[in-house]
């Protein structure tokens, strides 16, 4: 009799080994994985799904068995069996969730540290520099009534000393040609340990954008076709080198703006090119927001009065919704718009018929789009130069009337 | 070397003096037991009240688009429920049974600190009427979520934000005194003869509950205070446009609601630590590995907080320190559940209804842990923070877990606290339907979650359609099966089968007093016979019902 319940037994078990791989593999319960970070997930979640569906049916599979098979007999007014414990037993249903939940600690830290989470450069924070972002006309709209008071809280007062060794260094373009008249948003390479980006306050309390050497010691281009989603040395842990796309994402009630890092064009939408890096620097305007694709896996909170970076390839062509998965008021619901994913000269084309609206000599009709580029150097207010992008968003006329609202409003805390 | 009073039997001792009489439920009253039902009645109140809120969520979300009720009030209406959910139902509902249930069974005849017992619960009323208030003040009631983040907090209508801080303080006032008596009155008031480890589950639980009401709610006054002072005069604690900083309010947050978590699960383990053995006839196994698992859990329930804010920003070394160390709570965590489900296996099953809710509460927590492990790996977090997924996982541990341990308490309890037997049959009713309604209402928000659906919306994508109508439909059959339960406790409480001291054989001291127990609790100092699980080897009652404790078979 003993042979027999032994090889039920195994039996069970490898039975319950398959259906769990079976079900942990053929769930079906994501969408598609468009960047290299999303399959990189998917794999861990795969692996949680198998091991959560073996406790699952082991679990409910035990109580369901007790219902039918100890059942009390009608009459029977007697105790069961006195078991109070069996020490082996619990040691091994102590250490067996404690190896688990440790293989899948180490298992999840290996993963972030592939999507290159654990780069202390990716997602340091510091506080916006309202003075910074003046100099990039786009930014300065976006950022927050109080963020001049917020910038020099930040700077500590030796700041112009480091700046001026920083001037110094060889300064380089991440992407496309140096626009016109716009030296503030030159990068600067800087000697490792030097500065941190927190600590890079010019003169004229700028923040120039500071590539670390060992960025641009790693110039990885990644190729859409070359991506193999689960091979781990295809994601690039650091970047950005000059061939990642650097993009400002800001969030205010209730839309997303993105302002291309070194051009003019900000948009209502997302455009990346496909198989190239991409580094978001996200900030918010009012509110706590969340930049979330849930095809890339990705998501940050856009905080008022930080910024945070957050990087990703993108892996597959395509237009996904970009979320605002934090809670930011009565319209959070539609604070949606696209990320599109297309191939380099696409992207290219795109990015280019952006940028003929800021230039000069274009034919009259583009001047108002100049001068929405430039709201500081026209005295617009946020709202008037969010109107037009607010429409190519699909905000309706009450969402700007409540952004228009909040604009007016005395501020409360000044 | 535990020991009980001989069993009455299946008889009810004879002139004893009168339960409570009604009026006193109104009153402020001292006695333990009636503010224990104090608290249930007006928690319970409370969660009808939560459970409407939660319908009119649900209601709005049948469709995709925004067309019940203004996009303001969808906002209000979910951080209401959250907010009656957790402050004045279920964290009050556990205290009742903490109050009701500590000085029974430790031998006690009241709390440590009576009138300090009657207080924290005359807080609770005034603050929940306070927060109800808030609908009728101009702009709303609060509508920045239960999670009241600032900025928008701060942006917030004011009045309702400041009811909402007010009313959640006085809650959280409240529940630090109840904390105070639970551990003194566990401290200091057990029988003579009751060791740590004779205690029964409950009582564990309770301390570890009390330990870290005791550690945690003072951080949530805190930051709610600094919240208030941002709110009305204008000082920047959290407002970055002032320098102030509002990842702050986050980690002050949550070092009190995540171990808010563990208040509101730490109790009903214990009371499905009690109720599992008597209903399965059974000794708990492994009692010292459940009352330990406890206290490991009041621990690292403490350390935990940061993995609400894996998207926040939080520096990489502290996302996966917390990555790690929530994980970690999935091993004590682990050893209740298994021990639980030994305790059944090869049990004598009573299947009524308590054991029926006391095995769905562990079918249903578990599917609630393991998406909470998978929520703890922070590369998966950052996938499906604030969404649909997340709702889905704390539905499991708060209504899967709490909610039906806190049923399974109520029937198997009942008996005691009045006198009377519930009805069976509507009893099976009511599991089966809120089992239906709550798995149709919370399983399928798991693959909105991973699919893209963010929570705290009032309009989504039309690819969701289907799935929000299921879980609509989930939700009205759960509000249908709350009625099933209030015609029985309300028909069995007045005309209900009279209950014997002992209906189901238990051999905790708050079965060895009459049912209802007298005023003091005991009519004779109790006497400990023999261990609280000892089912199989309890010692034999003469029937002259008089056993002498010097020659009785003890047990540990």
């Amino acid at each position: 009799m003993k042979i027999p319940s032994q090889i039920a037994t195994l039996l069970a078990g490898i039975l319950l080994t398959l259906l769990s791989l079976w079900y942990g593999y053929n769930h079906h319960l994501l969408p598609i994985a468009a960047s290299a970070e999303a399959d990189l997930i998917d794999d861990l979640f795969n692996v949680m799904m198998t091991i959560g569906t073996g406790i699952f049916i082991l679990v409910q599979g035990a109580l369901l068995w007790v219902i039918f098979r100890y059942r009390r007999k009608a009459g029977d007014d007697t105790d069961a069996k006195y078991i109070h414990g069996n020490i082996p037993l619990e040691i091994v249903w102590t250490a067996i969730p404690a190896v688990i939940v440790l293989a899948l600690s180490i298992y999840s830290f290996d993963i972030y540290e592939q999507m290159g989470g654990l780069n202390p450069m990716d997602h340091s924070s510091h506080l916006a520099s309202a003075h910074g972002e003046e100099a990039h006309g786009t930014s300065v709209a976006n950022a927050g009534p109080g963020a001049a008071i917020a910038a020099p809280l930040e700077a500590p007062p030796e700041a112009s000393t480091t700046a001026t060794a920083v001037d110094g260094t060889k300064a380089t373009l991440p992407t496309g040609e140096n626009p016109t008249g716009e030296d503030a948003v030159t990068p600067v390479i800087v000697p490792p340990d030097a500065v941190t980006p927190k600590d890079v306050v010019s003169p004229d309390g700028m923040a120039p954008n500071v590539v670390t050497p060992k960025e641009v010691a790693i110039p990885v281009t990644v190729p859409a076709d070359s991506v193999k989603p689960k091979n781990p040395a295809a994601v690039p842990a650091t970047i950005p080198d000059r061939n990642s796309v650097i993009v400002n994402v800001n969030g205010l009630q209730f839309a997303w703006l993105f302002n291309y890092e070194g051009t003019e064009v900000t948009a209502g939408e997302l455009h990346v090119p496909v198989g190239r890096d991409v580094r978001l620097n996200i900030s918010a305007m009012d509110v706590l927001h969340a930049f979330w694709v849930p095809e890339f896996r990705v998501k940050q909170d856009a905080i008022p009065g930080r910024t945070v970076s957050l990087r990703f390839l993108p892996t597959k062509v395509g237009e996904y919704p970009v979320i605002c998965a934090e809670l930011c008021g009565a319209y959070h619901g539609v604070m949606k718009t696209k990320v599109v994913v297309e191939p380099e000269d696409a992207f290219q084309a795109w990015l280019t018929s952006q940028q003929v609206a800021s230039r000069p000599d274009q034919d009259p009709q583009l001047q108002q789009a100049i001068a929405l580029a430039h709201p500081s150097t026209l005295h617009l207010s946020d709202a008037d130069y969010l109107a037009p992008y607010a429409q190519r968003l699909g905000v309706t006329v009450e969402h700007l009337q409540s952004i228009q609202a909040m604009q007016q409003m005395p501020d409360p805390h000044l | 070397m535990t020991i009980l009073t001989p069993l009455p039997d299946n008889t009810q001792p004879a002139n004893l003096p009168p339960p409570a009489n009604w009026r006193k439920y109104f009153s402020f009253s001292h006695d333990h037991k009636v503010i224990g039902i104090q608290y249930l009645v007006t928690s319970f109140f409370f969660y009808l009240i939560g459970g409407a809120l939660a319908a009119a969520v649900r209601t709005e979300l049948a469709t995709p688009a925004s067309d019940f009720v203004s996009p303001e009030l969808y906002n209000s209406l979910f951080t209401l429920h959250g907010t009656v959910m957790i402050f004045l139902w279920i964290v009050p509902a556990t205290a009742g049974f903490i109050n009701y249930l500590v000085p029974l069974m430790i031998g006690a005849r009241d709390m440590a600190f009576p009138r300090l017992n009657a207080l924290a619960f005359w807080i609770i009323p005034p603050a929940g009427i306070l927060l109800m208030a808030s609908f009728f003040v101009t702009g709303g009631p609060a509508g920045a979520g239960w999670t009241s983040y600032p900025p928008l907090s701060t942006m917030s209508p004011k009045a309702g934000e400041l009811i909402w801080i007010l009313s959640v303080l006085l809650l959280g006032s409240s529940s630090i005194l109840g904390a105070v008596n639970f551990v003194v009155t566990i401290w200091k008031m057990r029988h003579p003869k009751m060791g740590w480890n004779d205690m029964p589950l409950v009582c564990w639980a309770s301390l570890a509950t009390g330990v870290l009401i005791l550690l945690s709610t003072p951080v949530l006054a805190g930051a709610l205070i600094l919240l208030s002072f941002d709110l009305i005069v204008g000082t920047a604690f959290f407002n970055p446009t002032g320098g102030g900083d509002p990842i702050v309010y986050q980690h002050m947050f949550w070092f009190y609601s995540h171990p808010a978590v563990y208040i509101m699960i730490l109790p009903v383990f214990g009371m499905i630590s009690e109720i599992i053995p008597v209903h399965a006839r059974k000794p708990i196994f492994g009692y010292r590995a459940i009352a330990y698992s406890s206290l490991a859990i009041c621990f690292l329930g403490l350390i935990v907080w940061a993995h609400h804010m894996f998207t926040s920003g939080t520096p990489p070394w502290l996302r996966m320190f917390f990555m790690f160390a929530t994980m970690v709570i999935a091993v004590p965590t682990g050893i209740k559940v298994f021990s639980w489900v030994a305790t059944l296996w090869g049990g004598k099953l009573n299947l009524n209804s308590a054991l029926f809710f006391a095995m769905g509460f562990v079918s249903m927590f578990v599917i609630g842990g393991i998406s909470g492990v998978m929520l703890a790996a922070v590369p998966f977090d950052i996938h499906v923070h604030d969404t649909y997924f997340v709702v889905a996982h704390f539905h499991y541990v708060l209504f899967g877990g709490s909610v039906f341990g806190l049923y399974a308490g109520i029937y198997h309890w009942f008996p005691k606290m009045t006198g009377r037997m519930m009805n069976e049959t509507l009893g099976k009713i009511h599991f089966a339907l809120t089992f239906i309604g709550f798995n149709l209402t919370f399983l399928p928000m798991h693959k909105l979650g991973l699919e893209g659906m963010n929570r705290r919306i009032a309009e989504y994508d039309p690819k969701y359609a289907t799935i929000n109508m299921i879980c609509t439909i989930g939700t009205y059959l759960l509000a249908v099966s709350t009625f099933p339960f209030i015609i029985n406790a309300v028909w069995s409480w007045i005309k209900g089968e009279k209950a014997v001291a002992n209906p189901w054989s238990g051999l905790t001291l708050e079965w060895s007093t009459s049912s209802p127990p007298p005023e003091e609790n005991f009519e004779t100092e109790p006497v400990l016979l023999c261990h609280p699980y000892a089912y199989g080897k309890r010692p034999q009652v003469p029937p002259s019902g008089n056993l002498d404790p010097a020659t009785s078979p003890l047990s540990t």
